[in-house]
């Protein structure tokens, strides 16, 4: 017999895991519930807006966005790009996926501003907060969707959470970024006049951490739609189905006309939030 | 002249490591910094800091870069907290206040001018100049219109509503001094305030801190690097080396009587006879005379003789001073039978000032074979500098 042998001594962390998840799933269930309630009106409210609202309605206020923030270009394109969609007989879909976006990254903004800002100001935060950031983004999303629906069901709701937990790290790591990349001078000038520490984050190091944050917002919205065709096969709806159903039953023209409305969607929004970013002074 | 002492320092200390305590018993057994660096890895910052800034004066910290000069003025408003000492600002010991009151007191008595401006560049030049009042929690109306006031003492209120990127580095550093000044504060730190901007403009801003002080007099702590500046705005300078002061005084004492050669060093190069005043190195070593009856010509040729002298220096019962008669001048005295020097025998002579600077005294004695006669401003004799002094001054100042 041999003195050490990897054969024999496993740990049995599947088996821990599993039992772990089993655990919160008969006992914890409320918690999940809890946490899946404010997710689930805020989608229901923003889904049922833009199915009910029509189209043209809709072009025109995200023209105007588009063209406040972004410029004539990006507004034509934006016009275009949303007639495409819905001529392409994906509206319907493509607004369902909007509200997962818009919800998934109100979360993400109303969670990771002020996560980033902690960490942004101490280091012993951002170290803490790091390995989690890492596994957050580089954990296969097939490895936690099982978890996400022994806890929270299927549907669209466990779609927008999963969807969260992948966008959420890009605007806590911008936003710390952007905060300590505010000069440290300006913060002890603040400082040196009197500022507490409250005055110098609202006065100095948010406003100058602006272009950052909202870069990561931008990054988080993309991550969110990199997320769509995923949050599928957990039985979200919107553009990931026929993205999804295409690939079931190999109809590529399906499948490529769903990916082009996600890819056409991810510019327009990518367009806008940029521009919002670059416009604050 | 009394003077109120405005900040009282005393045995000032910053350590900058992680067991400051072990650093500062090791200091005061005497161990050098030197020492304590290699064994503990902890930096001395300052280093027993002792003296007065009076009220009023403008007060230049002077030393070369790593010598401790900013972190002595951030502790003045507690930027860096002290490892140990007192400052004392109206009595007030700044190093052991809470940090609600150290708050208030950079709100309202001490404000502060930065080397980079560290102007805020997402807020308007008026927006910048209202900061500290802002953080003071006056209201927008208020505290705009004392902006304003501020930025029309710099000369900038066109400018108001610009942002500092559009202003060159003159301008920004103006909109740094009214931030400073919009709160009125009692202490004004300025932290190597115009190293950063071009020759001719510091020279500007440095006549113009001088007409501000001159309107209203602030106490003001200035750090230099920079001799001549501090020589130009400074009343009084402090020299620091590796953390200590080495040395305090007014421009003058510093020139004349430079504590060590580390002071010394500092000064070669610095022309002494900008600095310098007739006063300061005018000598009483040549034959006077008073005006009265019994002292004539004859008395004076006997004193000129017997100290080996060419000039009389004839001075009046209240030590005026009245004019000069040369030797040859005497003897014709003598010759035409004259008992008595008379006033109005003398002929005007050229005379400075004890405020004239050397410079000044240059050209009287290119143009007067004697030495010069220097006097009080009511006429009081103080002395004379002759050709010899005066290339003995330059030379010591120069290079010693």
């Amino acid at each position: 017999m041999s003195f050490f042998d990897f054969e024999e001594r496993v740990i049995p962390l599947n088996d821990w895991v599993q039992d772990g998840v089993d655990w919160l799933v008969e006992y914890h269930r409320d918690f999940f519930q809890m946490i899946k309630f404010p997710v689930e009106q805020s989608l229901n409210g923003v889904s049922w807006v833009l199915t009910h609202t029509h189209p043209l309605v809709f072009i025109f206020v995200l023209a105007v966005l588009a063209w406040r923030f972004s410029g004539k270009k990006t507004a034509v394109f934006t016009i275009l790009t949303m007639f495409l969609i819905g001529l392409l007989g994906f509206w319907e879909e493509a607004m369902i996926t909007v509200s997962m976006i818009i919800c998934s990254v109100l979360f993400c903004a109303i969670a990771g501003i002020p996560l980033g800002i902690l960490a942004g100001r101490s280091d012993r935060f951002e170290v803490f907060i790091r390995p989690f950031l890492d596994a957050m983004q580089t954990t296969p999303a097939f490895v936690y969707l099982v978890p996400v629906v022994m806890l929270f069901s299927i549907g669209t709701v466990s779609g927008v959470l999963a969807t969260i937990v992948f966008a959420l790290p890009p605007i806590i790591r911008l936003t710390s970024l952007g905060i300590r990349q505010v000069h440290p001078e300006l913060v002890e000038a603040a400082v040196a006049f009197g500022a507490t520490p409250l005055q110098v984050l609202r006065r100095v190091q948010i406003p100058l951490a602006m272009p950052s944050i909202m870069a990561g917002l931008n990054q988080t919205i993309m991550m969110s739609l990199s997320m769509v065709v995923i949050a599928a096969l957990i039985g979200a709806g919107g553009l990931g189905m026929p993205v999804f159903m295409g690939l079931n039953t190999l109809d590529i023209g399906l499948a490529t006309i769903g990916g082009l409305s996600i890819v056409l969607i991810a510019m327009v929004f990518d367009r806008i939030t940029q521009g919002m970013g670059k416009n604050r002074r | 002249m009394d003077k109120k002492e405005k900040i009282l320092i005393k045995g000032l200390f910053k350590i900058f490591g992680e067991k400051p305590a072990v650093a500062l018993k090791m200091l005061r057994q005497g161990s050098s910094k030197e020492e304590i660096l290699a064994e503990t890895g902890m930096t001395i910052g300052v280093q027993d800091a002792d003296f007065c800034i009076y009220e009023g004066e403008i007060f230049v910290v002077m030393g070369l870069s790593g010598s401790g000069k900013s972190t002595l003025v951030r502790m003045l408003n507690r930027l860096i907290e002290p490892t140990a000492g007192n400052i004392f600002l109206d009595g007030e010991d700044i190093a052991s206040m809470s940090s609600e009151a150290i708050k208030n007191v950079r709100r309202k008595k001490i404000s502060m001018v930065f080397q980079s401006f560290a102007l805020m560049p997402h807020l308007t030049v008026i927006e910048n100049a209202a900061f500290g009042l802002e953080m003071t929690g006056i209201k927008k109306i208020e505290r705009e219109a004392l902006a304003l006031a501020a930025l029309e003492q710099v000369g900038l209120e066109k400018w108001a509503f610009s942002m500092p990127d559009e202003l060159s580095g003159g301008m920004k550093q103006r909109v740094g001094l009214a931030r400073a000044l919009a709160v009125n504060p009692d202490v004004l730190l300025m932290d190597e305030a115009f190293s950063a901007l071009d020759p001719l403009i510091r020279a500007e801003m440095q006549d113009e801190l001088i007409k501000l002080q001159k309107k209203n007099k602030r106490t003001i702590v200035f750090i230099s690097h920079d001799l001549d500046e501090a020589m130009r705005i400074g009343d009084r300078i402090a020299i620091m080396e590796g953390g200590r002061i080495v040395q305090v005084g007014t421009p003058e004492d510093i020139l004349q009587n430079p504590a060590d050669d580390y002071v010394r060093a500092f000064f070669r190069g610095v022309d002494p006879t900008l600095i310098l005043t007739a006063k300061d190195i005018a000598l009483k070593n040549q034959v006077t005379i008073k005006l009265r009856p019994g002292n004539g010509p004859r008395t004076a040729l006997q004193r000129l003789i017997q100290h080996e002298r060419d000039y009389i220096y004839i001075i009046d019962e209240n030590e005026i001073f009245k004019g000069v008669l040369q030797r040859d001048e005497l003897i014709e005295m003598a010759d035409a039978g004259m008992k008595e020097i008379h006033e109005t025998h003398l002929k005007p002579a050229a005379s400075a000032f004890g405020s004239d600077s050397m410079q000044e005294v240059l050209p009287l004695l290119i143009d007067n074979p004697y030495p010069i006669p220097v006097t009080d401003n009511d006429g009081t004799y103080l002395g004379t500098v002759s050709k010899n002094l005066f290339l003995r001054t330059m030379h010591k100042g120069g290079q010693a």
